[in-house]
């Protein structure tokens, strides 16, 4: 199936429901002492639970690179007296779903089940964390997907791209290599790496809860201290941070390919920085909206450089970046960087105009009520605002502060945000005419 | 492997048998032929608008491919009311999204928005049915975005390459056999008259299903649709849809791809396989179980007998969606483990089936997918997005309302003996397809000598 125009996700602006379904959302405290943010709904027979560990891949140890990622993986390979096969065969059997990611800066489980057998799932739910067993058997096939993971990323070009992207912008930081880790670092990996990453990672005092759906609020509460109470109370320190220093310019990592794949950025803008939600419509206008933004008018719909470009507001908790990403023809990637280049000084010497900025506030105030439409997305944005330090009433003045902002708001954060000297690409493939198209003066 | 499991999936597309609950679905047809669905959720005053034409690639005249999605992209370039790109800075100045997509069987366009902006939407949609007007440069323009689209997608990917590769090895005959978005050297002549011709001959009310998801009434929509679509003339040389039928299958056909960008190789498998019909899904909902017995997870067959029983795989997978206008295929993968060969991991695939084909389907496995499908009817009821996708998929496909409702039962009443007679049915090596995706020699044999390196020291 061909999409038009595939949408990447960009960092939502922590978000939340409609006015009138803000006042839905309850703020739960458990008897020993959880908290999670609920909208009750009963209609539909079923609750979506959403957990996030803060902390992450980052809080991965010296030398263990892709210890988190590869325990993470483990959860639902075997876990109390239940192999691999027969943790799913129980989760088949009452039509429960869990998922298990990770990323830089948190591992986010995530749970669907239906309301009548809602206690054998949240059963086998705590099982896989706080009781996994991390078998021999489980550990060595789990090991082996992530190392032909790992051989495959070699030769993947949006891999690389953005690898050769985190590694300019974090260096030795965590965020700066991949967290799946390296084939040398994975091979050591043993089961005693495997708990510590667990009880680095998977504790109480990081711990982020939302639901919604089919549930009351007595009943979450009850949840929530029979799946948590039995974790340890804390995990490791959260990472140091990182000062991220981009050079302009190019990296091209040649690659025998057609097209050339290109990640580009710099340094971003912290999600509670003051200047943060001006900084999202800035890039909204940029090249954050869909078919209407600059970069997408200028590369694709007058150029036909390109399928898609987009840039988004990276407010990782230890470092924040403003990247991009575009993919073009090997003799075509060279104009599309040019025009890049210039729109992102543009925006930094011009601003945005009256008119933009009204067509900015009417779509992002009108798209905000519609992201709301499901109980498994509003229980996915309900976590993320806590993840982002935001209250539930957030909600009710999020579309005013959208409102607030004027012209000269948003061009005052595009010149402090907006670094054009240190604007950074990655790029992956066999680029033709870099040099010249990209030179001063042309 | 999640990385993987998604590579292989996007070339196969896994069936998904969840429904709307009867009460929450009202169709009905337009005096000019244009058919409509209405599923009502009015949990938040959302709605989504899908206007789906039975039109796809696999409706294009030989020597155009790739003029369906063409069109689809042009179809927001203008028409003789809206400037190009007004239609998307219109959807957007509402606060809504907007996008489209083609497929073998179908073009789709859809907008999300607030629930009353629906009349406008409508509006816009069919003003673009009949009036697309389109300047040269916007032709020129697209063309390279829909080539850029197709490097992205195709030429940088050595997995869409072998995709398109078996494709056109599996269909001798039907234009199943040729990639949606195009062959490349087709795309560089697509033009205007190939464009207008194809507009010209399916975009019509009477060749249209429109799917009304959301906040909103069956009398609403029957109202403001017959406003916006209803004076749109019917196109009368529309007919039943005409394609080249597959000969018979006499050899099975086997291809090698190597490419230096292929790290992880695999093994695919594919045969030709019934679709769903309209009023006969059994064959079909059978070849969907199979399909999660044999690779649906990890106590699926496959999984146990490759990845547990034995360590020859690191991922095993099987592939069936009935959802298509003619026949279809029923895929299975293997990506073997370190140190075993592609020539093994297919041996150890046919062997697993083999044995599956006499030890009979295991009754618990069965028990817990038939009650996993009717958990769907639950979850489904949460996401009336992809409940609007499934009905105007179906019923571009050849399917009726009646087929979409009747599914989930027909899937119920799947039994083993059903399961086995459909595998030993479709499993014919005849009109098989066997593929093995590599890098090229040398630098396999590098790499094998690199992992050897340990035990040639001593040699």
């Amino acid at each position: 199936m061909m999409m038009r125009f595939a949408l990447i996700a960009g960092i939502a602006l922590g978000a939340a429901t409609t006015a009138q379904a803000a006042t839905d959302i309850q703020t739960v405290e458990s008897e020993n002492g959880f908290t999670a943010w609920l909208a009750e709904e009963h209609s539909i027979p079923f609750v979506a639970l959403e957990l996030r560990f803060r902390g992450g891949a980052s809080l991965d140890e010296e030398g263990k690179r892709g210890a988190t990622n590869l325990m993470v993986g483990l959860l639902e390979e075997g876990s109390g007296d239940m192999d691999a096969r027969g943790f799913a065969a129980a989760a088949e059997s009452i039509a429960a779903n869990f998922s298990y990611d990770v990323g830089d800066d948190a591992v986010a489980v995530s749970a669907r089940f239906l309301t009548e057998t809602r206690d054998e799932a949240v059963d086998l739910l705590r099982q896989s964390l706080v009781e996994p067993t991390f078998s021999e058997t489980a550990l060595e096939r789990v090991r082996a997907q992530v190392l032909s993971s790992i051989r495959s990323d070699v030769t993947d070009p949006d891999t690389l791209a953005a690898e050769s992207f985190a590694k300019a912008a974090f260096g030795d930081h965590p965020y700066g290599s991949p967290y799946i880790g390296s084939l040398e670092s994975v091979a050591a990996l043993t089961r005693e790496d495997m708990q510590t990453a667990l009880h680095n990672a998977i504790a109480q005092d990081r711990v982020y809860v939302s639901a919604a759906g089919d549930i009351t609020p007595e009943e979450l509460s009850q949840l929530m201290d029979d799946l948590l109470s039995d974790l340890p109370e804390t995990g490791a320190p959260m990472p140091e941070d990182v000062d991220v220093q981009m050079q302009g310019g190019e990296t091209v990592v040649p690659f025998d390919t057609p097209q050339s794949t290109v990640v580009f950025g710099h340094e971003g803008i912290a999600r509670d920085d003051p200047d943060f939600f001006a900084a999202y419509v800035m890039n909204h206008i940029l090249g954050g909206g869909g078919f209407e933004a600059r970069l997408m008018q200028e590369v694709r719909e007058k150029r036909g450089l390109t399928y898609g470009v987009y840039s988004y507001l990276v407010p990782k908790d230890h470092g924040p970046v403003y990247m991009g990403r575009v993919a073009s023809a090997n003799d075509r990637v060279g104009e599309a960087v040019q025009v890049i280049r210039d729109e992102w000084a543009r925006m930094a010497e011009e601003g945005v105009t009256e008119e933009e900025l009204e067509r900015a506030k009417t779509y992002l105030t009108g798209a905000y009520p519609l992201r709301f439409d499901s109980n498994a997305a509003i229980a996915g944005i309900l976590v993320g605002m806590q993840l982002d330090g935001l209250d539930p009433e957030y909600v009710l003045t999020r579309n005013d502060k959208v409102e607030a902002l004027t012209v000269e708001d948003i061009n005052r954060v595009a010149k402090r945000l907006l670094k054009p000297e240190a604007l950074h690409f990655a790029i992956v493939g066999q680029p033709e005419g870099l040099q010249e198209v990209s030179a001063p003066g042309q | 492997m999640s990385r993987i499991a998604a590579l292989i999936a996007a070339a196969c597309a896994l069936a998904a048998p969840a429904l709307a609950q009867e009460d929450q679905v009202t169709t009905f047809e337009l005096d000019n032929g244009m058919d409509v669905v209405v599923i009502e959720d009015h949990r938040v005053p959302v709605v989504v608008h899908m206007l789906w034409y039975r039109a796809g690639a696999a409706d294009e005249e030989k020597g155009s491919s790739g003029v369906a999605h063409y069109l689809e992209h042009l179809l927001f370039r203008g028409t003789e009311n809206l400037e190009p790109g007004e239609f998307s800075e219109i959807v957007a100045a509402n606060g809504g999204t907007d996008n489209a997509f083609t497929s073998y069987d179908y073009t789709a366009y859809f907008q999300r928005v607030a629930a009353d902006r629906l009349g406008l939407m409508m509006g816009m949609e069919a003003d673009r049915m009949v009036n697309l007007k389109l300047a040269q440069e916007d032709l020129d323009t697209e063309r390279e975005v829909v080539i850029e689209e197709r490097n992205m997608r195709v030429e940088n990917d050595p997995g869409s390459l072998f995709r398109e590769q078996r494709s056109a090895a599996q269909f001798i005959h039907h234009p199943y056999g040729t990639p949606v978005i195009g062959w490349r050297h087709e795309m560089e002549q697509m033009d205007l008259p190939d464009v207008r011709a194809f507009y010209d001959r399916f975009y019509a009310p009477n060749n249209a299903v429109l799917v009304v998801a959301g906040d909103v009434t069956p009398d609403e929509v029957r109202t403001l649709a017959n406003a916006n679509y209803g004076p749109l003339h019917a196109n009368p040389d529309i007919g039943p849809r005409e394609r080249v039928v597959e000969p018979e299958h006499l050899a099975e056909r086997r291809i090698i791809m190597r490419d230096a960008r292929v790290s992880q190789p695999y093994v695919m498998r594919s045969y030709i396989a019934p679709e769903r019909d309209a009023g006969d899904q059994k064959k079909a909902a059978a070849l969907t179980l199979l399909a999660e017995v044999l690779g649906g997870g990890q106590t699926s067959v496959l999984n146990r007998k490759l990845q547990f029983e034995t360590q020859n795989a690191i991922y095993t997978g099987a592939f069936y969606d009935g959802t298509s206008y003619d026949d279809t295929t029923f895929g299975m993968a293997v990506v073997p483990a370190e140190g075993v060969s592609l020539e093994e991991a297919e041996e150890a695939l046919d062997t697993a089936v083999a044995e599956f084909l006499e030890e009979g389907v295991d009754s618990e496995q069965l028990d817990r997918i038939k009650f996993q499908l009717k958990a769907q009817l639950t979850y489904a009821r949460d996401d009336v997005n992809n409940l609007a996708r499934r009905y105007g998929a179906a019923l571009t496909s050849g399917l009726t309302v009646e087929d979409v409702q009747a599914w989930p039962q027909v899937l119920q009443d799947v039994t083993e003996e059903d399961i086995l007679a459909a595998a030993r049915e479709v499993f014919d090596r005849d009109s098989s397809v066997t593929g093995y995706l590599m890098a090229p020699e040398a630098d396999a044999q590098t790499e094998q000598i690199d992992s050897n390196a340990d035990a040639e020291v001593g040699q």
